[in-house]
Formats: C-alpha cells, structure tokens, sequence
C-alpha cells in the first residue's frame, strides 16, 4: 500500500495547532497508561520497600544538596553557543543570496564567539574536576 | 481503498489517522527496537538472543509488556513523587513528538512545518528535562549523579548537533525537512553527507551522545552507578523510560536519514519506486539505528573529562571550521 498521509496546504497557525493536539494527546496516552498499570498491578507496600536503592545499604546522607559549580560552566558556556546558533540559522537560511557580505559578517560574528570558547578553554573552564 | 484515500483529505479525518498511524509507529519502533537491542547484541556475542517465546523469540516484546504492565510500581518514600511520575512522560513527549515533521515520503509528513529543523532541536533537547527530573524527584544519591552527568552531557553535546546542521541549511537554503529532502536529488552523491562530511561525523556522535546511547551512556552508567537516572524505577514507569530511549533513538536515525542520506530519496534515479519510496527511507533508517546496536558492542565509555573534552574541544571546533570551508565554498562554485 502506499503511504500516503496527504498534507493539505494549512495555515501557519493551524500546523502548530496539530502540533499542540499532538503533544496533548501523547501526554494522555502516557498518563492514561500509567494510571492502568496502577490499577492492574499489585501494590503492597512496606518501609522497607519505601526505601533508596543503595546497594544494600541504609542512606546516611540526603542527595537533596547543592552539586558542584563546573557543572553551571557548562550551563553557561551552553548558553552562550545555543543563542549564537539562534543567531546563525536565519543567516545561514538566505546566506546564498548574502554574498560576500554575508561572508564576511559571518567570519566576524564567529570569530568573536570562536575567541570566547579560546579564553574560556586557556582559563580552564572547559577542565573537568 | 479509493474511499480511504479520498478520507485522508478531509481535514480532521486526516489529523486523526495520521496521529494514530505515528503513535503506533513509536510504540512499536521502540517494542521492536528492544527485541532488536537483544538479537543484535545476542549475535555479536555469538549467542541466540531471546529464542523461547514465539518463533525465533519474535513475540519476546509483547510477553515483556504484559509483564511490565503487571509489576508492582514502587516508588521511593521520601521521593517528590509528582516530578518523579512525571519524568517519563516529559522523557516521552520529547521522542514521540518529533515524528511529527518527520516526512517518510514525498507527500507523508503530518505537520510540515517550515521551521522543522528548529523544531526537531528545540524538541530533543526537552528530553534533558526529563532526566533531571527522573534524578531529582527519585532523592537517591545514584540518581542524582546520573541526572547531573546526564544534563551536563545533554546540553554540552546539543551545541555540535545544532551548529553541524547549519551546513545543511545553508545548503538547502530552507529548514523545512520536506524542501531539504528534495534539495538533495535522487543520486546517492548529491546527499548531503558527502560535502558535509566532517558536520555528517560530528552529528551522528552528537547525536549518539544526545540519546544516551554507548560509549556516551554515563547518566546510566549500570557498571558503576547502577543505572543511574532510572535506578528507582520499576514497572510501568521504567518500561516508558526504556520507550522513550529506543523511540529518541529511532527518531536521531531518521532524522540523521532526513538531513544527510537524502530522506526517502532513492540511491540511483531507476530505483525510485514512485509511492512506494518510503521503503527507502526505512531501509537507511535501519541501517543507521543498526550502526547504533553495532557501537554498543564495539566502543568503550567514555570517561567524564573525555567526554566533554570530545564534545568542546573537538566537535564544536570541527563544525565551526567547516561552517568556514561550507561558506567559502559556496561563495567560490
């Protein structure tokens, strides 16, 4: 048979609609087997069961703490890369009609970002432990 | 058959089937790709693989749904249990939504959005969410772990995904998948991943490393944080997080199939099969999800400097020098 889910010419905001009823109908498909799987499996529950895994161990200390800074270099080196890729998408979209100019902002705007991750790697922020 | 095709252009009709023809797919990549995790992994071991429940073991997913739906659910007492039961979901959503503006052929694709590569990006990396929240909500020191390495790993490695398809897009001047597919012709050396084979690398090991598949399993970790994220899951609650890491998987496959093998393009011209080229698009999904399997058995993790040494100092670099070559290049032909 052949595949065919014809896609008729729909508006902008109707595509994202589908969208929206998509993700709706995911998470209640998700949640509906949830809630199934509660009631059709057992559950008898105990303290000893209620407890965390530790390889056999009782839990001393709460994980509930705060966790190393490296990991917000990270967050924050992310950050920096996720809005300069936002930023090169619509530029990279139409760069065929841009030319030279377009070439020329490209390699400045890069470079700029390109000597950031430098800096931050010659400071040791990309160092783990 | 003439009635159901005409039923496919009424407009809720249409929304309808197709949403139920792409759950089912998920549901049953991800039931299939599980059967396929074991054969693989059995054969390359040089061993059988599930052989007992139906033929060839063929029916071992369903017998492992029916048990999963039938185990007890236990969750840890002190847990925050509303982030705790919300985790697979938000680690669901992510994988099964992307399928959305995933075209399997010329005219199959449920929403064609025109910012579809975005989309795809913006989507994917939701799934650390999920992680986070699986690690968070359980309190358990292993979990936690996994759930910090998870995230930072996830939103490191979402830098080389997202500046290695911009090759493709300036390419293809678009960043609809559909217009990217027929950008790259029906003959296997106008794919994409040939000019854009350094950025093809690059986001096919980012892309491994997004799903969390070996050498980049480190939120799991099972040899030495014992499963990580999901140590405190049971029952139905781990069968959707297992859902929802085979089905992320499938959708990185095709979507590396969309962006650089050309989609549902056939290899040579006197192979197009007219409707019926989907099959092409799932035969080099296939493929790609089987180099997948083949890597887990192949490559050893990966230590946590190696890791992010490999994501920051190796691939971003890569993809911004041959953002640099692909510019140039276009300005020069």
């Amino acid at each position: 048979m052949a595949l065919v889910l014809l896609q008729q010419g729909a508006s902008y905001g109707t595509v994202y609609l589908y969208v929206g009823i998509f993700m709706l109908l995911v998470t209640g498909f998700v949640a509906t087997t949830l809630v199934l799987a509660r009631l059709i499996s057992p559950g008898r529950r105990s303290s000893t069961k209620a407890q965390n895994y530790e390889t056999g161990e009782i839990t001393v200390t709460d994980p509930w703490r705060p966790f190393p800074v490296r990991y917000y270099v990270f967050a924050l080196l992310f950050l920096v890369f996720d809005v300069e890729a936002a930023f090169l998408y619509p530029w990279a979209v139409i760069y065929k009609s841009l030319g030279v100019y377009g070439f020329v902002e490209m390699v400045i705007f890069v470079l700029i970002l390109a000597v950031g991750l430098i800096y931050a790697w010659k400071k040791g922020a990309l160092k783990w432990v | 058959m003439e009635t159901f095709l005409h039923l496919l252009e009424i407009e809720p009709i249409r929304l309808i089937i197709s949403f139920a023809a792409v759950l089912f797919l998920v549901l049953n990549l991800a039931a299939v790709l599980t059967m396929a995790e074991r054969k693989v992994s059995g054969y390359i071991h040089l061993r059988y693989g599930p052989n007992r429940v139906g033929p060839r073991g063929l029916l071992q997913p369903a017998a492992d749904v029916f048990k999963l739906f039938t185990k007890e659910n236990v969750s840890p007492g002190r847990s925050d249990l509303w982030v705790f039961l919300g985790a697979p979901i938000a680690m669901f959503i992510p994988a099964a939504l992307v399928w959305v503006v995933v075209p399997f052929a010329p005219d199959a694709v449920v929403a064609d959005i025109n910012v579809a590569v975005l989309f795809f990006v913006a989507i994917t990396s939701i799934g650390a969410l999920g992680v986070v929240m699986a690690g968070y909500g359980s309190r358990s020191a292993f979990s936690l772990l996994g759930a910090l390495r998870g995230a930072a790993q996830m939103i490191s490695y979402e830098v080389p995904l997202i500046l290695s398809l911009l090759g493709v897009v300036m390419l293809s001047g678009s960043l609809s998948l559909v217009d990217i597919v027929k950008a790259q012709g029906d003959t296997i050396w106008t794919w994409y991943f040939l000019p854009q084979l350094p950025m093809f690398v690059t986001f096919y090991i980012a892309g491994l490393a997004e799903v969390k598949r070996v050498p980049f399993d480190l939120p799991e970790g099972e040899s030495e944080i014992v499963g990580g994220f999901m140590v405190e899951y049971s029952g139905m609650t781990w069968a959707l997080i297992q859902a929802a890491e085979f089905a992320s998987m499938a959708v990185m496959s095709s979507i590396t199939v969309t962006l650089f093998l050309g989609g549902w393009q056939p290899p040579l011209p006197f192979l197009d099969l007219g409707n019926f080229n989907w099959v092409w698009f799932g035969i080099k999904t296939a493929l790609i999800m089987f180099t997948l399997q083949w890597i887990r058995w192949s490559v050893p993790r990966l230590r946590m400097d190696q890791l992010m040494d490999l994501g920051w100092k190796v691939l971003v670099p890569i993809t911004l020098i041959w953002l640099f070559v692909t510019a140039g290049a276009m300005l020069i032909f």
